[in-house]
């Protein structure tokens, strides 16, 4: 459902909106982003609902008391769950093909393939960020409601970042989407997409740094209020 | 009175028992956090496509958010009882299946209309909405009507859940189709035909064209038949709610699949 249907509704709400508006960006503009979208929607509730389920089914206490360190068995999940979103990149692009006839013409299709897996590794990696609060507060799960849209917003994956007030510039700099959805773009429409993809690997590692000094603390801390098996 | 004790005090307990867990670390992010962030993405995406005026954004949007209660909180105020191994005690009480069917619905109604107030609220605050007064008051029975219908919708919905498994797909479904087929962003006359006519048998599409012509100045009396075009919806919908409730109870009743999650 997220990967598939709510993108291509998305999709489908911005292909009307692109094609009887006046902006004069492509329909591959909008398909991409919606995307790209998709992919973030993913990663944003496979990553809490990995720590989630862990927690209603009993086994998030075993995972952290294993002898293996907790991030080492997050990663993969999280990555996971971005690179499960690329089935929302493929059905976008497939939809706008077959009911609004939108060619996928590459102008870098090389950079292409270098940019796709770097976004997906860059959102992956915010999602393990995210996902390591998660272990502290059981309610933090919710906050999976509350950042869909904004990251959509400000990163730009619809809505050019410079419409947005001035004071999120700064803010969709430090999100990998904003890079993602940067190197996707100026690689199938035309641009330079390797400082975005360089910044979107970069911002990965970053995040994976703090978030394996939060997973310390917030292990740490979860143990000593005794809040792992909480539900 | 038996029946209206019920519709009213039952109600409000089913609501309290089976959101027992709902907190305001819930609540805050996801019904009223979340949705103002779907009404202000697609009234800058409206910006930025130019298709119609900010004003056109905000109201569908404003009215449409409503439906995170009214279809979600309706599904879950049926189907949850049978997640909750409470389906068979409830059903056993001879207590008025109608009153209790409708009774549930209420909550989900009076926290539509919050969200959707809160949406207006915040059109107001943050982005260039800026509504006559006098619009107020027609503006809120509008919005009562499309939230009612909405919530009738949500009650089908819920009712299938006595059989589905997997409720919250046909949730998420519904909401996105909503989403799309409204009118809440794009306009009516930009879909296609059939999705048209698919929108014109949907809650709340009435309702959002009717509040936009109310927020642009016409009175209530002006956009009546629309408002009635919504009721007539809702209450197609909350028939075939109670129906298909009826139904399907008496056939996991026969089949003892009532605890079956």
């Amino acid at each position: 459902m997220i990967g598939v249907i709510t993108p291509i509704v998305l999709a489908t709400i911005a292909f009307y909106l692109f094609q009887s508006g006046s902006q004069s960006e492509p329909l591959l503009y909008a398909a991409l982003g919606a995307g790209l979208m998709g992919i973030w929607s993913t990663t944003l509730f496979g990553s809490g609902g990995a720590i989630q389920w862990q927690r209603w089914q009993g086994t998030l206490e075993l995972l952290i008391t294993a002898p293996v360190p907790f991030i080492v068995v997050l990663v993969p999940l999280t990555l996971a769950t971005a690179a499960y979103g690329l089935v929302s990149l493929v059905s976008t692009l497939v939809w706008g093909r077959v009911l609004f006839g939108i060619e996928l013409d590459l102008v870098h299709p090389v950079l292409f393939a270098l940019a796709v897996p770097s976004a997906v590794i860059g959102l992956g990696l915010l999602g393990l960020l995210l996902a390591s609060t998660f272990v502290l507060y059981r309610n933090a799960n919710a906050l999976s409601n509350l950042l869909g849209e904004p990251v959509w917003l400000i990163t730009g994956m619809l809505v050019p970042i410079s419409l947005l007030p001035g004071w999120v510039t700064p803010l969709s700099w430090v999100l990998a989407p904003t890079w993602g959805v940067r190197a996707i773009r100026e690689s199938a429409l035309g641009g330079d997409p390797l400082p975005a993809i360089l910044m979107c690997l970069g911002l990965g590692l970053v995040y994976m740094l703090l978030a394996a000094l939060c997973l310390r603390h917030f292990e740490r801390l979860a143990r000593a209020r005794a809040t792992l098996a909480l539900t | 009175m038996t029946a209206l004790r019920i519709f009213f005090i039952g109600g409000r307990i089913s609501y309290r028992a089976l959101f027992n867990w709902i907190s305001p670390w819930h609540y805050i992010p996801t019904m009223l956090g979340g949705t103002l962030f779907v009404l202000i993405f697609f009234t800058y995406l409206g910006r930025f496509t130019d298709v119609e005026d900010e004003s056109f954004f905000v109201v569908g949007n404003a009215v449409y958010i409503s439906s995170i209660s009214c279809v979600y909180g309706s599904i879950m105020a049926i189907a949850n009882e049978r997640f909750f191994g409470t389906l068979s005690p409830l059903l056993a009480t001879p207590a008025n299946r109608l009153a209790l069917f409708a009774g549930r619905a209420l909550p989900y109604i009076g926290n539509g209309l919050l969200v959707s107030a809160f949406g207006f609220a915040m059109g107001w605050l943050l982005l260039d909405f800026d509504p006559p007064l006098s619009s107020l008051g027609p503006l809120a029975l509008v919005v009562t009507a499309g939230v009612v219908s909405c919530t009738a919708f949500g009650m089908l919905l819920g009712s299938i859940g006595l059989r589905a498994r997997d409720v919250f797909f046909i949730g998420n479904l519904a909401y996105y189709v909503l989403l799309l087929f409204t009118g809440a962003n794009v306009p009516l006359d930009v879909l296609p035909g059939w999705m048209q006519t698919v929108s014109s048998c949907l809650p709340l599409t009435h309702a959002i064209a009717a509040a936009r012509e109310v927020v642009a100045g016409a009175s209530f009396r002006s956009v009546a038949g629309l408002v009635g075009d919504e009721l007539l919806v809702g209450a197609c919908y909350a028939v075939a709610a109670y129906a298909l409730f009826r139904l399907l109870e008496a056939e996991a009743r026969r089949r003892a699949t009532l605890e079956r999650v």
